[in-house]
């Protein structure tokens, strides 16, 4: 049976922390919840663990009303983004203990104990205390946690987001590992993060969540090509996709005093006015190109992201090579016109480059 | 410069060392006086400048029949009551803390803050706006004069310094923690003990101290609240003076009931510098 949730909605304060959510979850999938801070993922996960209690709503697990049964036999796990840990354990017994909860023949819970610290990489440590643990390690011992009870639901908490970016990129890799191989057909994973290409590598089902609200769900790839709005286009991009207010006049598309031809996909827009929407990526420097003027450029790894203006337009562009600019530095850059996004002025898809649209 | 530095701090030491010991010193050789020597000018080093006598400690021990003041009894019943109300006030008040940092609790404009300010606010008041409250309340249900009333009343006033010190604790040790035990398969309960609990051994090591402390120099509640079945040691040490100060066996008692501080004072400095009063939750 799958995890089904119809309407959820908790509304503690002032504002939703989930509004109407509602979601249909497989056995052997992962799903990855999108969103940025603040966005209600913490929330969605927490009342899929138990620990809060949705004002309305329901979910079902198999054939049981899953919001009343308690926490504690939901038989489910969960990594934090913080490295939770029991502190007063060392690492053996913090990957015993919920075996040890179960009363398990103690002979069982050292050899599952072995397998799971040796699948996250920990086998020798297990004397070690915890505090004298890096972060990546104390990340890895509540991974190893949660892998210990193969539990049928597993809940990941941007588990990777307090780890310093090599541990990240590595730990991020293990992680696809142990999905691919590690997991049984009948558990859920459940991986919220605010890394839109964390959720792209993970390759499962994506859920855009905004003020606790879905806004679109689907496969990684569909998310990425046509993203239904354009809050879920910002969400969904790092950097944020760029939108900029244009109108289409004479086969030409029109903002800013800069004229670019009109792309093929965009031809049968009925709407004159509308939000044209460009990926960073998709905006290459050209001495043929049209004049900006950089605010700020940040180098980061191998690329340079270049903060640009011109007149009210504010645009952000990742250039693939070590560069250096000044602050009111002018250059010139192109539009790939043929990856250029439309949305109406309600900001719904118009029209994608990957033919899709929601109009 | 280092040189002066390390002269510097030997010497402040040194000078604190004086004047944290000295008076301890003075009640020691005080202790082993008698009346003559005590009046007989400032003496300190004994056979050198006074016969040293043990009849300031023998008068503690003596019963009254032999002329003596009898501490022992007192003492043990300060233990007691002491230990009794501390042990109660850390249980209770720990349970309370953690409910209180834990559970979010409403009753019209009553909140979770209010409530903590509750207890710490029973300990704003002075001791007298209590006493006649205490002694009346008491007197109602029999307990005038008795360990247990001392003991009621100890709970009372230490258990508001177990909930707030503990309170503070509790809000320091990640919410996650339990969140995590009860995923793991714990129920609330054995949540907070098997793992709550033996993280806040530090905080417990804590506010039993100060309970402990409070609770044995506690004179003024002692001292009207008991009459002749119960004495505890702050009340008999005063009742030592008579018309002539004995000043022997004051030192003497002022001693002996320093010492269990002392202890506390050592076990608690140990864990100290084991370190595990720090850094036991990151």
């Amino acid at each position: 049976m799958n995890l089904v949730a119809e309407n959820l909605s908790y509304k503690p304060d002032e504002q939703f922390h989930l509004d109407e959510v509602s979601f249909d979850f497989k056995k052997g999938n992962i799903y990855t919840i999108l969103g940025r801070t603040l966005s209600g993922k913490t929330t969605l996960l927490k009342t899929i663990a138990g620990l809060l209690t949705p004002d309305t709503g329901a979910m079902q697990f198999e054939d049981k009303d899953f919001l009343k049964v308690p926490v504690w036999e939901r038989n489910i796990a969960m990594v934090y983004q913080q490295f939770i840990n029991y502190p007063h354990l060392n690492v053996f017994e913090n990957v015993a203990f919920p075996l040890k909860q179960r009363k398990i023949d103690d002979q069982v819970i050292a050899d599952e104990v072995t397998k799971s610290l040796k699948s996250v990489g920990l086998e020798g440590y297990e004397n070690r205390k915890i505090q004298e643990l890096s972060g990546g390690q104390q990340q890895r011992v509540s991974l190893a946690r949660s892998l210990v009870k193969n539990a049928k639901i597993l809940l990941l908490d941007e588990p990777l987001v307090n780890l310093d970016y090599k541990l990240r990129e590595q730990l991020r890799e293990e992680f696809k590992n142990i999905f691919s191989q590690g997991l049984s057909e009948d558990s859920i994973v459940v991986f919220s993060t605010t890394d839109p290409r964390e959720a792209m590598e993970l390759n499962g089902e994506v859920i855009v969540l905004d003020e606790g609200k879905v806004l679109q769900v689907g496969p990684a790839k569909e998310i990425f090509e046509n993203p239904k709005t354009l809050k879920v286009a910002e969400i969904s991009n790092d950097p944020p996709m760029n939108i900029l207010k244009a109108i289409i006049q004479e086969n030409k598309i029109i903002f800013e005093e800069i004229k670019v031809d009109l792309p093929s996909h965009l031809s049968n827009l009925k709407e004159k006015n509308f939000n044209l929407g460009i990926r960073a990526s998709d905006i290459e420097l050209s001495d043929s190109g049209f004049e900006f003027e950089v605010e700020l450029a940040e180098i980061s790894g191998s690329e340079t992201l270049l903060h640009l203006k011109r007149g009210n337009a504010r645009i952000i562009t990742s250039i693939e090579e070590v560069l250096n600019f000044n602050i009111h530095d002018k250059l010139k850059i192109n539009f790939n016109s043929n990856k250029v996004y439309a949305f109406n002025e309600n900001g719904v898809l118009a029209s994608s480059p990957f033919g899709g649209s929601y109009v | 410069m280092g040189k002066l530095y390390k002269i510097l701090k030997y010497f402040f030491i040194t000078f604190w060392a004086v004047f944290v010991v000295a008076p301890f010193l003075w009640a020691l050789t005080t202790s082993f006086k008698d009346f003559n020597s005590v009046n007989g000018g400032a003496t300190y080093i004994p056979w050198v400048d006074f016969e040293p006598k043990l009849e300031g400690w023998r008068v503690l021990i003596k019963s009254p029949a032999n002329g003596g003041v009898d501490i022992i009894e007192p003492y043990f019943n300060s233990l007691f009551v002491t230990c009794t109300a501390s042990l109660i006030s850390i249980i209770l008040g720990t349970l309370s803390a953690y409910a209180l940092s834990r559970f979010t609790f409403k009753a019209g404009f009553v909140k979770n803050n209010d409530i903590t300010f509750f207890f710490i606010s029973q300990r704003i008041m002075p001791p007298i706006v209590l006493s006649i409250p205490f002694f009346l309340f008491l007197g109602a249900i029999n307990l005038l004069d008795s360990l247990i009333g001392l003991i009621v009343v100890y709970i009372v006033l230490l258990m508001p310094i177990a909930v707030w010190i503990m309170v503070d604790f509790f809000n320091k040790v990640p919410r996650e923690i339990d969140e995590t035990a009860l995923i793991d398969g714990c129920n609330p309960y054995q949540a907070f003990f098997k793992v709550v609990l033996p993280n806040s051994i530090p905080g417990l090591i804590v506010a039993g101290m100060f309970c402990i402390i409070f609770g044995w120099i506690d004179f003024f509640f002692a001292f009207i609240l008991t009459f002749t079945e119960v004495q505890l040691l702050p009340v008999k040490i005063v009742a030592l003076n008579s018309s002539i100060t004995p000043w022997w066996s004051l030192s003497a008692s002022a001693l002996i009931s320093v010492a269990p501080l002392i202890i506390v004072a050592f076990v608690v400095e140990r864990y100290l510098s084991k370190g595990n009063l720090s850094g036991a939750i990151k």
